[in-house]
Formats: structure tokens, sequence, C-alpha cells
């Protein structure tokens, strides 16, 4: 029972990451770019979600519904997206030719969480602040065993909106387009694609990706504070690796896989081994099968 | 001098010298997200040397240099198996993987920290920040700072034209991680205190923008980053200390360094200070010279 109690907290876990994951992937696969702004717009969501919902919370504590403050916070990450891809991918792609052989957009996306998550600590400061959500409880009981629907429903959401994803970019004009543009954005710019119309596409899917994934987490762990994207973020990545660069359902894989170590190492070593094994095996699989575990091979071999 | 601005000075030096143990891989092509991975074992190498063992500080130094170049030429050969994001990663991973060993070890202090009474005062500090920037120079001026140069704009040309593309980058890691090592050594003895906390994901983060910010192209631009990431959010925080009415510089301090990086890498995308500068900076003065 204990045993199955920790998987199904390390699917759980695992829902959140792939999540995120796939917000990174689909950036990386589609225009070789590895977005570091995505922990800034999972943390922006929940932020901005928690500062409307709480009454009092200052600035813009109004108390409002939940899940009017959680589409609004959603909202502005987007919006945060777009102003990213603006002044990162856009920019560089315009000027410099390929970008995917500079360094600069990986630079300026740095640059890009600082402002974010400064933004947030000026605004409301550092500390951890608790989610009063209007739901009693949202732990499910099934058969002795825990789950948390909001990771419960993010898991499940991940499967759908991943199909739903797959299904555009195979029957659409827009996810042609796409997939044009992944494959060479200058042969996709010769045959009439408008890269400029179509790249914040990308933006837009991955900034909501993880704004929802961070209300979700705001959800089920109810706290939120300016640095809850940068840990999850960070095995998001290694989720992403593991499940190869550019591949989205290997991102789901992979999130999974990393949520299982990551509660497992914590059950049977302690909470502070835990980096040991996520990031060891991080480290093995770049090493010794860049690919990922079903990932495939063109992806990221730029200069950087 | 007081009390503030020699500890500016302090961490400006050691500034200067992580950012060099980045350049120098990242002057041959290499980006290095674990910066953060050979401060830790500099700092708790020479932090266990001083405080254990009760060796010196001219001991303690070069030993931290040694152990962390050691280690650096050991994880080369994996780390160059992969490339471009995936070298990223990998940097990244490594340093997270020390952490956790680190992290690991009760005798190093654990999660509390290590604490060293040994001080590294300012003359030392900048003695060595001033051998290490020497040395940085001297190396970009020798035939193996020529092929960095060369590997670094094109791997396959500079193969061709007889580089020993493996043995070039092995040596750039190698030396960029015992700077690294120095560096630790460095701030573990003028602050006292090591951690691996704090010399996580955002330190090595830091030190990638702010050398990338002040350019790989020439020695300089690594002092041009560390200057402009120390100096700025110092100067706002005296700023807004000074005037109340400009309060909100205290807290956004690193809004404006992240504005920057940003700005800085759309209009002068391969840094601050380029080879081009130097040229223009130096033909101004030949100019005036003769005139």
């Amino acid at each position: 029972m204990q045993t199955l109690q920790q998987i199904v907290n390390g699917l759980m876990l695992g829902g959140i990451l792939s999540f995120v994951a796939v917000g990174f992937t689909l950036t990386i696969g589609m225009l070789n770019f590895l977005n570091f702004t995505i922990p800034a717009l999972f943390m922006l969501a929940a932020m901005t979600m928690w500062a409307l919902g709480t009454a009092g919370a200052h600035p813009f504590g109004v108390g409002m519904n939940w899940i009017a403050a959680a589409a609004i916070g959603i909202a502005v990450a987007v919006a945060a997206s777009l102003l990213i891809e603006r002044f990162t991918y856009r920019y560089m792609k315009a000027r410099y030719g390929d970008a995917t052989e500079h360094a600069l957009p990986l630079v300026s996306s740095l640059g890009f969480l600082l402002i974010f998550e400064h933004l947030v600590i000026t605004l409301w400061g550092t500390e951890a602040q608790r989610v009063d959500l209007p739901f009693a409880d949202t732990d499910l009981r099934l058969a002795g065993l825990v789950v948390g629907i909001p990771q419960l429903v993010s898991l499940l959401l991940s499967f759908v909106l991943v199909w739903l994803l797959s299904t555009l970019l195979v029957h659409t004009r827009t996810g042609r387009a796409l997939r044009a543009i992944a494959e060479n954005p200058d042969a996709a710019t010769l045959m009439g694609v408008e890269v400029n119309r179509i790249v914040p596409v990308v933006f837009v899917i991955a900034g909501s990706l993880a704004a929802l994934a961070g209300i979700l987490y705001a959800a089920s762990y109810r706290t939120v504070s300016p640095y809850i994207g940068d840990g999850v973020a960070a095995d998001a990545i290694a989720g992403m690796v593991l499940g190869g660069l550019g591949n989205v359902w290997g991102a789901i894989a992979g999130g999974l896989l990393v949520g299982m170590v990551k509660v497992f190492a914590i059950s049977s070593f302690g909470a502070e081994i835990e980096k040991i094994p996520v990031w060891g095996l991080l480290l093995a699989i770049l090493i010794f099968r860049p690919t990922g575990i079903f990932g495939h091979t063109k992806i990221g071999k730029g200069k950087f | 001098m007081s009390g503030y601005a020699s500890g500016v000075l302090a961490q400006l030096a050691i500034n200067i010298v992580i950012a060099y143990s980045v350049f120098l891989p990242a002057a041959a092509g290499l980006l290095n997200l674990g910066a953060a991975g050979f401060v830790l074992i500099g700092g708790y190498a020479a932090g266990a040397l001083t405080a254990k063992l009760g060796a010196p500080l001219a001991v303690a130094i070069p030993a931290a240099g040694l152990a962390a170049g050691a280690i650096a030429f050991l994880v080369s050969f994996p780390i160059l198996r992969t490339r471009g994001v995936y070298m990223v990663l990998a940097t990244f991973a490594f340093a997270e993987v020390v952490g956790g060993i680190l992290l690991n070890i009760p005798a190093l202090g654990g999660a509390a920290g290590l604490s060293v009474s040994a001080y590294a005062g300012l003359p030392l500090v900048l003695g060595v920040t001033a051998a290490v920037v020497a040395f940085v120079a001297w190396l970009l001026a020798t035939r193996l700072g020529l092929a960095m140069r060369a590997v670094h704009d094109d791997e396959n040309v500079a193969l061709l034209f007889g580089c020993h593309l493996r043995l070039v980058q092995v040596a750039a890691f190698t030396l960029g991680g015992a700077l690294g090592g120095v560096g630790g050594a460095l701030l573990v003895h003028q602050f006292n205190f090591i951690d691996v906390q704090t010399t996580g994901i955002v330190f090595s983060i830091f030190v990638l923008l702010y050398v990338l910010m002040g350019g790989t192209q020439t020695a300089w631009g690594p002092i041009a980053g560390a200057l402009f990431f120390t100096l700025v959010p110092e100067g706002l925080r005296r700023v807004a200390e000074l005037a109340p009415a400009l309060k909100f510089l205290e807290g956004s301090r690193y809004i404006v360094f992240g504005a920057a990086v940003v700005l800085v890498m759309m209009w002068r995308p391969e840094g601050l200070v380029t080879r081009t500068l130097m040229d223009r900076f130096y033909g101004f003065f030949v100019r005036r010279n003769h005139a």
C-alpha cells in the first residue's frame, strides 16, 4: 500500500512536471530555443491568481472569484510570453540570420527570467503565500489511496492537450507552417510562411501550458512564492531531456519518470538526496544517449 | 578605505575570477552553465583544508584550483561528447550533482554550509585576481589562445587548418574549471562561509549572463561584465538610500539588470566589449598621438 501510494504521488508530481516539460520541448523542437522564461510564466500566473483572489493582498488584492483570477493569471502569462517572443526570438531572427547559431535568445530569456521574478518580488515580496481556495478538500480517496484532484486534472489535461496539439499540427494550415519552421525557418520563409506571424503561436501555447501548470500547482499545494517556478522548471527540463528534445509524448513520459524518481528517492533516502538521482540520471542520459529515451537526433545540434 | 567600499571591491574581484572560469570555455565556443559546480568544489576543498587540516591559505588556494581543474579535466571528456543545448544542460546537471553530493557530506556541514575561520583580506584577493587577469591575457596571446578563437569561430575550419580540436576544448574547459576553483577558494575565505544553497543554479545563471554580456572576444569582456553586474546593483541601492523618492530602485535593481541584459543582447549581440571596440579604442589614442 505504501509503495502504491508512492507511485500515485510520483505520478501526481509528474503530472505537473510533464505539463511544463511539454512547454519546454515545444519551443525547443519548433524553434531550437531553450526558453528559460517558462519558470517565470509558471510563477507569474500562480502569483497573479493568488493576488487577485486574496482580499487584502497588496497590491491588486480584490478578493476576486478564483476561476476569474486564474483566467486573468493565464492571460497575463500569455501576454508576457508574447512580449518575450518580441524581444528574444524575433529580434535575433530578423537581424542575425539563423538564430539557432547564437546563444542570444537563451541569454535574453535568462534576462527575462530575472525581470519577471524581481517584478513579482517588488510587488508582493519574497515570502511564500497561502492560497485560500474555497474548496475544502482537493484530495480524492480511492480504496485507501489519496489522490490530489488538481494533479489528476493536470495529468489528464496534459494527455488531452498533447493529443490535441499533435492532431492540430498534422491537420491544420498553421500546424503545417509550424512543422515547416521546425524543419528549416529560412526555407519556410521562402515557401511563403510568415514566420513572424506563426512563431508567436508557439509562444502562446508554451506560455499557456506553463501558466496552467502554475495554477494547478498553486491549487494543489495551496502555496505560492516568487521561486516556485525554478525547482519545477529544473525538474521539467530533466524530464524533457529524458524524453528526448522536441518529442512531446517523450516529455510527458520523462516528466512522469522524474516525478517517480524524486518521490522514491525522497521516501527512501530523505529530502536532501533528491538532487543526485534526478541530475545524475540526466547527466548519464545526456552523455550516453543524448537523444533521450525516444527522441530524434536533429534538434539542439546548433552551436549553442 | 571604508568597510563598505572594500567589501564591494572584494566581491567585484571574486566575480571577475569566477567570470574568467566561464569565459575560457566560452572563448573556445563551449557554453558552461555549471560555474557553481567548480566554485563549490574549490570552495569546499580550500575550506576543508584550512578549517579541518589547518593548512595556510598559500596552500589552500592553489590546491583548490588544482582540485577543481582535475575534476574539470575528468568531466570534460564526457561533457564534450555533448553539443549545443545539450552541453548547456549537461554542465547545469553537473553543477546540480556536485551540489547534491556536497549537501550529503555531514563532515562538510551538509545543508548548513561550511564555515571557516581563515580570512582572505582584500590585498590577497586583489593580488590573486590580478594574477588571474594577467594569466588569461597572456593565454589569449599564445598559440592556444589563437586556436581557441579559431575553434570558437568555426570548429570545422579550425580542424581543417590543423587545430587539435579535442585538445583545445579540454584545455579551455580544464583551465576554466581551475579558475572556478580559485574563485571558490577566495569566496569561502573572504566571507568565511560557503553553502550549496547560495551557490546554486541562480549563481551559475548570473555568471553566464555577465560573461556573455561583457563579451567573449577579448580578455576585457569578463571584467566589463563583472563590473556591470557588481556595480550597477550596488549603485542603484546607493541611489535609493540617498534619495528616498527613488526607493523603488532598491527592490527593482535586478529588473534593471535583466532589462540591460536583454537590451545588450539586442544591440551588441557579441557583448559590450568586442575586438572592434578595442581596435577603435587603441586607434583613437594612436591618432591623438600623431596629431
